[in-house]
This record gives structure tokens, C-alpha cells and sequence, in this order.
């Protein structure tokens, strides 16, 4: 094989580190359901009141989106975790492990407290009655008869766990927990359809295989033989020193860098990476955290840096609603996050990204259409093509108030298919990012702004409270303050996002910045 | 002369499944001598079974005394009084995961006997219930029905127990294997000197194995005797009903055969 593809040694190069981590993570949450659990179905199998108010708390924890419920658990960790450093002097890392660990568990309980207690409540009463009538406690009936009897159907319960476990950790990505997930979003951002299936494919196949090692393990249990017992204890063991061993695969780091789930991000995560590690700094990269997640996570201490923009702070984190010029959002936004959060602007990076609106050339121009206010009058007959967050973003509201827009229909759509949506004519105009190379790929029309109604966002450099007087960190950052440009900035991101000939992060931001070193 | 302590006294017993608004036995007061083979007789809902539950405090009682060997069943630990009597299930009640050797151990293991003694006893057990000795380590599923209730009998002696309860024993098998179970165990109650308590629908099967039989009517005891004298002077109407039956029978079947010649 010498024409592996690249894309595929790079994901082979990365399994240990996201398989170990979604084997700890998954076993972790399903020994903590379990042990959750198993005493609560055998309380619910003596009072049909506690089983009724158990099953239908677990069932509303159920309807909860799996991705919301891993954000939720979030910010309530970290207040937690502020609590435990007043209190206690520590602090414990609310990013990653907690929340996913905890979501997870939650996740597991349903079909493991169903099964459990439909298993117990099926059992024969003539046999439950047997088994106090030779004289057995009520705890020898429970462990020596009525459990080895619900076994299939308790199994079968821990079986589905373990699947819906398995499968739910791909999402612990978004929070900071490296997992398989990690593959998938990745992979969707950059059109790495390799990574995507990669991702997929291992988590079918650990899931697949933990439900036949766990089968094995019920026949083991239920009529006990020599092979079948080692051959659960060794697959047992097996897994267990895989996981222990894979933290120890994973390089020693003093910085964590955060990265929120777009081309642009990864790019500039590995080229502060990259500028860290020629300053002899080690660190370390949390992909594909969500925009609420990684500022908190930096003001917490969980992220050292990352790039934010300064229109997305403006108005999620300060909640403005005016918009001021390009500088003096600069200069507010610096100083409230001094003030308010103790965060470090290290300085912009010399480019926005900001949201745009933009069509097709030919479209455009035979519409005569060439701003946002010339846009107003059809947009009436118009569908808009936008991110998960764009139509519940302040700006939004800003943006159509101010020029009266009313489309006829707010269309949410991956970042990712967006730019070829609109080209292919599905959608007739997108919220675009100004930087993403993409705009010129497919040759799309921008329109330009004259009321001012979006704010600006200049790429910031940020650092966490605890870095703020880091030498060593401003040091080895200062030379990309302001020295990258739209231009190359587009060029990088179109490496790593366009369909054919794609380059890994890693590789754009070494050629990003072989341009602009100085 | 000194009167021998009965093995089973029941004095004034009441007892209710819903707290006391209505009553499965109603004021019973019964003694059942050491050595007695007593059957329960009556219709379903007669209060019978729940009569020998109350023996081994399966049920227990809403109001009255259950006694068993001269003390106070109330005094007892009820896990240590089930293990000292030996049971026999309605529908012979075993242990599906576990195999005959197994369920006819299970007392002994819960006593804490040593595995190879138990073994031992599982050997005899089975030889006294007349199954191979092979059986032992098959799963209960696999054996026909007259087996399942030879091994129901076998794990309720296995302990040793003096006194046996029994909830409709030989039900759910054919005729001919129902008369030679009733009959081997009615040997093995003489042989091991055994107390037993029998509930039974069937009159003929009361008749035939039981020194005395109690006639139990809406949770009421309404007579109960010697089995010969119940047979021959029964006082109430519905008893005297009752034991009119495998009488009847019996004359039917003489008819039959002095009318086909045969002997």
C-alpha cells in the first residue's frame, strides 16, 4: 500500500488517542449508570410509586437532545467548580470528562432501570414464593433467585445502554471531550468525508463489540463454565489496561488551545500550536467546542487560547445591541473583558470574519442587487440559507430590522453545504463568513452593509485570567498579532474546506505561515 | 398421664389479605398430633391454602396463635421455622435456573451444610423419591411432570424437617402417576415419621392417604375428625355431601364392573 490515501494514515495516526478516550468515557458512564441504576430499579420493583416517578424522570432525561443535555451540564460544573474553590481552594476542571461523564450516565438509566424492573416484576410469583418457603431471606430470594431470572432481560436492558453510550459519546466532542466524536466533526467541517465515515465506522464497531462482549458476559454469569469465564474476565481486562494506557499516549502539555467546530478554527489552533511549540511550549488542542462552551471555558481557566471575534463577544457576552466602528469595538471589548472576566486580549489578528450576506454573481446582478438595502424589496420571495446560530443571534434581529428584510422562509443548514447551496441555487442567499475561502471557490456575490447594521469581527486573540501575565505565551504569539490578512486567511481555509486536494490543518498553517513570519 | 405436646396448634386464628376488611380464615382452632397425616379439605377460596401458610408464617395471622412444636410461631425467626418444615408447592414452584441437585440442596446450602455432605443428601434424597441418580444435574424444564413433583417432595425433605406441608401436591399429572406419588409419599410420612399437613380439592385423595381430615368452608372450620368417622357420622349437611362423593364413586365403578363380568 503506497498510495495510502494521507487522509487515511492521518486518521489511523489519531485512533489510539480518540479510541482510548471514548472507551474510557463510555465505560465510565455506564459503571456510574450502572451502580446508579441497579439499587433504584431494585427499590422501584417494591413501590409502584418510586418505579412510576423513576421511570418517568428518566424518560423526560430521555426527550432531552443529547447535545443540549451535554452543554446544559456545562455552565452548572463550572459554578460548582467555582463553589469548590472558594470553599475548598481547589478547582476542578468543568470542561471535557465532568459533563460528558455526567450526560452520559443519565443517558444509560432509562433502559437499564426499564429493564431491570420489568425483569424483577416478571419473575413467577409462584417461584418468589418457593424461595421464601425453603427459608430464604428477603436478600438471598432477591440475589439468589430473582435477579438470575431477570438476568436476560436485565442484560438486554445494560446491552442497549451500552449502544446508546457508545454511540451518544461521539458528542462530547462539542464539550471539550476528545472522543470519536472528535473524527466526525472534524471531518464535517472540512469535507473530510474519510474522517467522517472513519469516526462513524469505529463507533459502530466498538458498540457492536461491546454488545457481544457483554453478551458474553450473561452467558457466562447465567450457567458458569471454565472458557466462557476466562474469556470475559481476559476481554474485560483487556479493555480495561487499553483505557488506563491511553492517557499515557497523550503528549504532556502545560497550554490547552481551543478551537470552536469550523475550518478557520482548526487551522488557527494549529498555528498557535505550531508558534507554542517552536517557543519550546507543549500544548494541547480541544476541538470543536461550541461558542457558548469555549468562552466560558476560557474565563474558567479549562482553555488557555483561543480566537474569538470581537462581534461575536459584543453581543453574546456583553449584550450589546449598538454597533460602533471596527476600532472602537476593539478598544470597548478589550477592556470590559479586563474589567469583567480578567480575560487578555493578546491583540486582533488583522482580519474579520464577519457574518455576511451573499448570492450568486449572475443572480445579483440581474436582480441589481448589490447591498443589503437592495436586497429588502424581494426578499419577500426569497429563501435564506444560515448556520445553527445565526437566526437566533441579536444580530439577526439588528440586521432585519434595520433594512426591513422578511424572507419567506430562515432555512438552518451546516456551515459546510451552505456555500454550495446557494451556488447550486437551493437557497438564494446565505449568511456567509467573510473569510471562508469558499466565497471566491464559488465565485458569490457579497453584500455590502451601508447602514452598519452587523457589527464587526475582528479575530482576537484571547488569554485566559490565569495567562494574562504570561511572558512566555505572549512571547511566542506576538508575532501573528495583526499580520494576517483576509487574503491569506480565505487561502488557508479553502486548503483545508474545498472538495478536492485537501490539506490537514496542521499542513495550512505551516504555509499560512511561511507567508507571513516576519 | 401427660398429653404429648402437638406438633402444629392453631387456636382462634384469623387472618386477612387488605388489613382487616375482610377475613381468607375466620376463628380456626385446630391441633395436629406428631405423627398425623391431615388433609385440608374444601372449595377454592376456602381459606385453605392460607390455613398452611399460616403454619410456617408464610401468612401471618391477624389475630390468634399458631404454635408450632409447643412454641410460639410469632417467637420464632420465620426464616429459620420455613427452613426446619419442609414445603411442597402448588405447581411444585422450582427453581427454574437452577438444577435438580441444585433445588434439592437449596435448604441445605441456605443452612450452610458442606458441599459434599450436601451431595451426599441430594443422592438419597433422590433414591428416596425413587429418580435416577443421573437426574441430578438436569435443568427442571427437561422433566416430565410426575418427576418435577417427586423432586418438589425430595428438596422439602432434604433438611430433615419434622413436619411437611403440602399445597395441592399431586395436582397437574396424570391419574396412575398422581396415585403412585400419593402413595410413595404417604410411605415415606410412615418410614421418616413425618408431621404432614395436606391441602387438597380432591375428597377421594383426602380419604385415601389422611388419618384425619378438616373440612374448611368461607375461612370457617367447619368439622374435622378422624377420617373414618368423618366417612361414617358426618355432622354437617355440606361435609356429609362432601363425603358422599368418593363413596358414590366408588359404588358406581362396583356397579360397572359386576355388570362387564369382571372381577
Amino acid at each position: 500500500m503506497d498510495r495510502l490515501d494521507p487522509r487515511i494514515a492521518e486518521a489511523m495516526a489519531r485512533l489510539p488517542e480518540y479510541l482510548g478516550a471514548h472507551v474510557v468515557l463510555s465505560l465510565s458512564a455506564l459503571g456510574l449508570g450502572l451502580a446508579l441504576s441497579l439499587p433504584l430499579a431494585l427499590l422501584g420493583a417494591g413501590s409502584a410509586r418510586l418505579r412510576w416517578l423513576l421511570l418517568t424522570a428518566a424518560s423526560v432525561i430521555q426527550t432531552i437532545p443529547s447535545l443540549a443535555l451535554l452543554a446544559l451540564f456545562y455552565p452548572l460544573l463550572l459554578a460548582l467548580s467555582l463553589l469548590a474553590k472558594t470553599l475548598t481552594g481547589a478547582q476542578f476542571s468543568a470542561l471535557g470528562f465532568l459533563p460528558s461523564l455526567l450526560a452520559l450516565t443519565l443517558y444509560s438509566m432509562l433502559p437499564i432501570l426499564r429493564n431491570t424492573v420489568t425483569g424483577l416484576l416478571g419473575v413467577d410469583a409462584a417461584v418468589k414464593e418457593a424461595a421464601q418457603g425453603v427459608g430464604m431471606t428477603r436478600a438471598q430470594s432477591l440475589f439468589q433467585v430473582e435477579l438470575p431470572l431477570a438476568l436476560p432481560v436485565i442484560m438486554a436492558g445494560i446491552r442497549t445502554a451500552a449502544v446508546l453510550v457508545i454511540g451518544t459519546a461521539t458528542l462530547s466532542t462539542t464539550v471539550g471531550q476528545t472522543s470519536l466524536g472528535n473524527y466526525i466533526f472534524t471531518g464535517l467541517q472540512t469535507q473530510n468525508w474519510i474522517f467522517v465515515l472513519f469516526g462513524c465506522g469505529a463507533a459502530a464497531l466498538l458498540a457492536l463489540a461491546a454488545d457481544q462482549l457483554l453478551g458474553l458476559l450473561e452467558r457466562a454469569i447465567a450457567r458458569p463454565s471454565r472458557p466462557r469465564l476466562v474469556a470475559a474476565a481476559a476481554s474485560l481486562a483487556l479493555i480495561v489496561a487499553a483505557s488506563a494506557l491511553s492517557p499515557l499516549l497523550q503528549p504532556e502539555a502545560q497550554y490547552v488551545i481551543g478551537a470552536k467546530g469550523f475550518a478557520e478554527q482548526y487551522v488557527l489552533a494549529a498555528l498557535l500550536n505550531q508558534r507554542l511549540a517552536a517557543a519550546g511550549l507543549a500544548s494541547v488542542t480541544r476541538d470543536d467546542l461550541g461558542s457558548a462552551v469555549i468562552f466560558n471555558a476560557l474565563a474558567g481557566g479549562d482553555v488557555d487560547v483561543y480566537v474569538d471575534y470581537s462581534g461575536t463577544i459584543w453581543t453574546n457576552e456583553m449584550h450589546r445591541t449598538d454597533t460602533l466602528p471596527r476600532q472602537a469595538v476593539l478598544s470597548e471589548m478589550t477592556d470590559w473583558l479586563q474589567k469583567t472576566k480578567g480575560v487578555k486580549v493578546l491583540g486582533p489578528l488583522g482580519f474579520e470574519n464577519a457574518y455576511v450576506l451573499a448570492m450568486r454573481r449572475d443572480r445579483a446582478e440581474a436582480l441589481g442587487i448589490r447591498t443589503i438595502a437592495d436586497l429588502a424589496a424581494s426578499s419577500k420571495r426569497m429563501i435564506v440559507g444560515g448556520d445553527y446560530e445565526i437566526f437566533g443571534r441579536p444580530e439577526w434581529q439588528a440586521l432585519r430590522q434595520a433594512y426591513g428584510l422578511a424572507f419567506r422562509q430562515e432555512r438552518v443548514m451546516q456551515p459546510t453545504f451552505m456555500y454550495k447551496a446557494v451556488a447550486d441555487g437551493e437557497v438564494d442567499v446565505i449568511t456567509a463568513f467573510s473569510s471562508d475561502g469558499r466565497i471566491a471557490q464559488y465565485d458569490l456575490a457579497t453584500l455590502s452593509d451601508p447602514k452598519q447594521a452587523i457589527p464587526p469581527y475582528d479575530a482576537v486573540l484571547l488569554a485566559a485570567p490565569g495567562r494574562s501575565a504570561d511572558r512566555a505565551l505572549a512571547a511566542a504569539l506576538q508575532p501573528l498579532i495583526g499580520r494576517i490578512s483576509i487574503a491569506r486567511m480565505r487561502e488557508a481555509n479553502l486548503m483545508v474546506s474545498r472538495e478536492t486536494d485537501q490539506a490537514p490543518p496542521a499542513e495550512a498553517a505551516r504555509r499560512l505561515w511561511q507567508a507571513i513570519k516576519p | 398421664m401427660q398429653r404429648e405436646i402437638p406438633a402444629i396448634e392453631i387456636a382462634d386464628v384469623w387472618a386477612s389479605y387488605d388489613g382487616g376488611k375482610s377475613f381468607a380464615v375466620r376463628g380456626v382452632t385446630l391441633d395436629v398430633a406428631k405423627g398425623e397425616f391431615l388433609a385440608l379439605i374444601g372449595t377454592s377460596g376456602s381459606g385453605k391454602t392460607t390455613l398452611l401458610k399460616l403454619i410456617n408464617r408464610l401468612v401471618e395471622p391477624a389475630r390468634g396463635v399458631v404454635a408450632v412444636e409447643g412454641k410460639d410461631a410469632a417467637d420464632l425467626d420465620p426464616v429459620q421455622l420455613r427452613r426446619r418444615i419442609g414445603y411442597v408447592f402448588q405447581g411444585v414452584g422450582l427453581f427454574p435456573h437452577l438444577s435438580v441437585g441444585e433445588n434439592i440442596a437449596v435448604t441445605l446450602r441456605l443452612l450452610g451444610w458442606e458441599k459434599a455432605a450436601a451431595a451426599r443428601r441430594v443422592g438419597e434424597m433422590l433414591d428416596l423419591v425413587r429418580l435416577p441418580q443421573e437426574l441430578a444435574s438436569r435443568m427442571p424444564a427437561t422433566l416430565s411432570g410426575g418427576q418435577g413433583q417427586r423432586v418438589g417432595v425430595a428438596r422439602a425433605l432434604a433438611a430433615h424437617p419434622r413436619i411437611v406441608l403440602m399445597d395441592e401436591p399431586f395436582g397437574a399429572v396424570d391419574p396412575i402417576t398422581r396415585d403412585a406419588l400419593a402413595r410413595d409419599y404417604r410411605a415415606l410420612h410412615e418410614k421418616l415419621g413425618l408431621t404432614t399437613v395436606m391441602v387438597t380439592h380432591d375428597v377421594l385423595e383426602a380419604v385415601l392417604l389422611a388419618d384425619r381430615i378438616a373440612v374448611l368452608e368461607g375461612g370457617e372450620l367447619v368439622e374435622h375428625g378422624a377420617t373414618e368417622d368423618l366417612l361414617a357420622h358426618p355432622k354437617h349437611a355440606s361435609v356429609r355431601e362432601l363425603m358422599a362423593m368418593p363413596q358414590r364413586q366408588a359404588e358406581r365403578v362396583r356397579a360397572l364392573s359386576a355388570a362387564s363380568g369382571s372381577p
